[in-house]
């Protein structure tokens, strides 16, 4: 179970995380909703400590998440893995080789820096290629692939760390429709069948509305809604989108989906 | 027209456009001024003007003249054996000079590389760190590398391994500059990723920054080598190995036809290694643009 309690994120005078207290139970899949600046991505690098707090705790099970450091870090970091909105692969490396990098922190940095990694990681990574259908691409380079396909890479690289626990800033806020689905279903796979725990930062409703068990809603730093996705009636959703005072608020405009597949189906990954 | 033209807000951007005009002359001017004034100085201490250019100019060809070699077309081939009389010991010495400059560059390119990550702002927290390996990257860079040939002289005595080790330092410290730069315009997106899944300082560096500067450091490297061999040639005059010091004694004796022999040589094989070195470089560079 993660636990943060009374958050806080800084920038100067800025509040980006204001008090922000919750409770992810393992294997929960949550989508984070809100607009943009209104703190999911500051609260997803605490989570992984990409960013440090500036007050406020964060545990994992017993682990004080928040105040790990050096190697202690790097373990939580691994069994947090994290994938970006601009999937954050190392574009001059070929597709194995990115996917690799998640195992990094189990090998010795002097092998490591050699680029020795066991037969059983390559074994591992191709599998892991294979369940996100990129193995053909194993050793293409990186930024020979489509947004989507860097996207499944960045997902493998996540899962060959072994994680407990799957961080998403924003997975499909630069992918079309069609590979946002993609990776989307893939994330709900590995949620149901690993039973890793899911947080997924999204910008439209109706992806968190298909995709999430739970859903967050997050204003000017601070958690206005914490719920099922049915309970997100109008109401709030104006409240966590901030437009009270526009009466035609229209959800469509947040939708990632392209008109005719409106009401996304349930479906495995093609 | 005219009556949109006196609309507020393009009046108030009229304003702040002057305003901002006005302040971009005034800038120019004043560093105008600033820029003649230091020319001017810098003319003044270092004695320069165009009455000694002209002056001094014809005896400059007078020396450069001294120093061609007598051919006749009747005896060409002779008369080419007798200028290039020391012709296997000269190549021998541009050989020695090559392989100074080669090894310097290599050397230069290993320190360089493990220098140059603590020396990157974007890549280190500790300041201290940092500031002391850009600091000693600086030292090594900015003596001249006849300056360390000279204390290397003294320490070593006479011959290649002074001359190899000047270059060698310099070399460390200005590659280290060069690649820390390229470090520095990194995409620090992939660093990120790398950070998100528990590697650690050292493996950020090698599989998050080097691939990303390789081609860079590559080129850098190549144009490193050619600076070097023009040093090593140089290095030889205050006796730390190779042709250059052959070049001294031809130059402090006049023996002024062993100068254009010896010249001509080093010249000639300059620029066969800046053009096979440039092709490589541009090949490079190529192939990377090309992906």
């Amino acid at each position: 179970m993660l636990q943060i309690r009374n958050l806080e994120k800084r920038f100067g005078t800025l509040k980006a995380l204001q008090d922000v207290t919750l409770e992810i139970h393992s294997g929960e899949m949550v989508g984070i909703i809100g607009r943009s600046g209104a703190g999911k991505s500051t609260l997803l690098r605490c989570i992984n400590r990409l960013g440090n707090p500036s007050a406020g705790t964060i545990s994992w099970h017993d682990d004080p998440v928040s105040q790990l450091k050096g190697r202690a870090l790097r373990q939580w970091q691994r069994r947090c893995g994290m994938i970006f909105q601009q999937f954050n692969l190392v574009p001059r490396l070929d597709v194995m080789t990115n996917v690799l990098m998640g195992r990094l922190s189990y090998r010795n940095t002097l092998l490591s820096l050699l680029r020795w990694f066991p037969r059983e990681d390559r074994a591992r990574a191709i599998l892991t290629l294979e369940r996100v259908e990129m193995a053909q691409f194993a050793l293409q380079r990186a930024d020979s692939l489509s947004g989507g396909q860097q996207q499944r890479v960045a997902i493998a690289r996540a899962l060959v760390q072994q994680p407990q626990l799957l961080l998403a800033d924003e997975p499909i806020a630069s992918l079309d429709p069609h590979n946002a689905r993609r990776v989307m279903d893939i994330l709900r796979r590995i949620n149901r069948e690993d039973g890793i725990t899911v947080l997924c930062n999204l910008h439209t409703l109706d992806t968190a509305r298909h995709y999430c068990d739970r859903v967050i809603g997050m204003r000017d730093g601070c958690v206005v809604f914490d719920g099922a996705p049915s309970q997100l009636d109008s109401g709030t959703v104006r409240q966590i989108y901030g437009v009270e005072h526009d009466a035609d608020f229209n959800e469509g405009v947040t939708s990632t989906w392209l008109e005719n597949d409106a009401a996304p189906v349930a479906c495995t990954a093609t | 027209m005219h009556e949109a033209m006196q609309q507020k807000s393009v009046l108030d951007f009229e304003a702040a456009f002057r305003r901002e005009r006005l302040r971009q002359r005034i800038q120019f001017l004043v560093f105008g001024l600033l820029f003649a004034l230091a020319t001017w100085l810098a003319a003044d201490i270092s004695q320069f003007t165009f009455a000694r250019l002209w002056e001094a100019t014809p005896r400059m060809g007078d020396y450069l003249v001294r120093t061609l070699p007598e051919l006749h077309l009747m005896s060409l081939p002779g008369d080419i054996a007798y200028w290039y009389y020391g012709f296997d010991r000269w190549l021998k010495l541009l050989f020695d000079t090559l392989l100074i400059a080669l090894l310097a560059t290599l050397f230069g390119a290993i320190g360089g590389l493990l220098l140059c990550f603590p020396a990157s702002r974007n890549l280190v927290k500790n300041y201290t760190l940092y500031f002391v390996c850009r600091r000693f990257a600086e030292i090594t860079r900015t003596v001249p590398e006849v300056v360390y040939a000279l204390i290397f002289v003294v320490a070593f005595g006479v011959g290649p391994m002074a001359g190899l080790l000047a270059l060698t330092i310099h070399s460390i410290g200005a590659q280290a500059k060069l690649y820390s730069e390229a470090n520095e315009n990194i995409d620090e997106n992939p660093l990120e990723g790398l950070r998100a899944s528990g590697a650690n300082w050292f493996q950020v560096m090698r599989f998050g920054v080097l691939p990303q500067v390789l081609p860079n450091i590559t080129t850098y490297t190549l144009w490193r080598m050619e600076l070097n061999i023009r040093s090593a040639a140089i290095i030889g005059f205050v006796g730390a190995g190779g042709i250059g010091q052959e070049l001294y004694h031809a130059i402090s004796f006049n023996y002024y036809e062993d100068i254009s022999a010896i010249v001509l040589m080093v010249v000639f094989t300059i620029s066969l290694i800046d053009l096979t070195s440039e092709r490589l470089r541009h090949r490079i560079i190529g192939r990377e643009n090309l992906t």
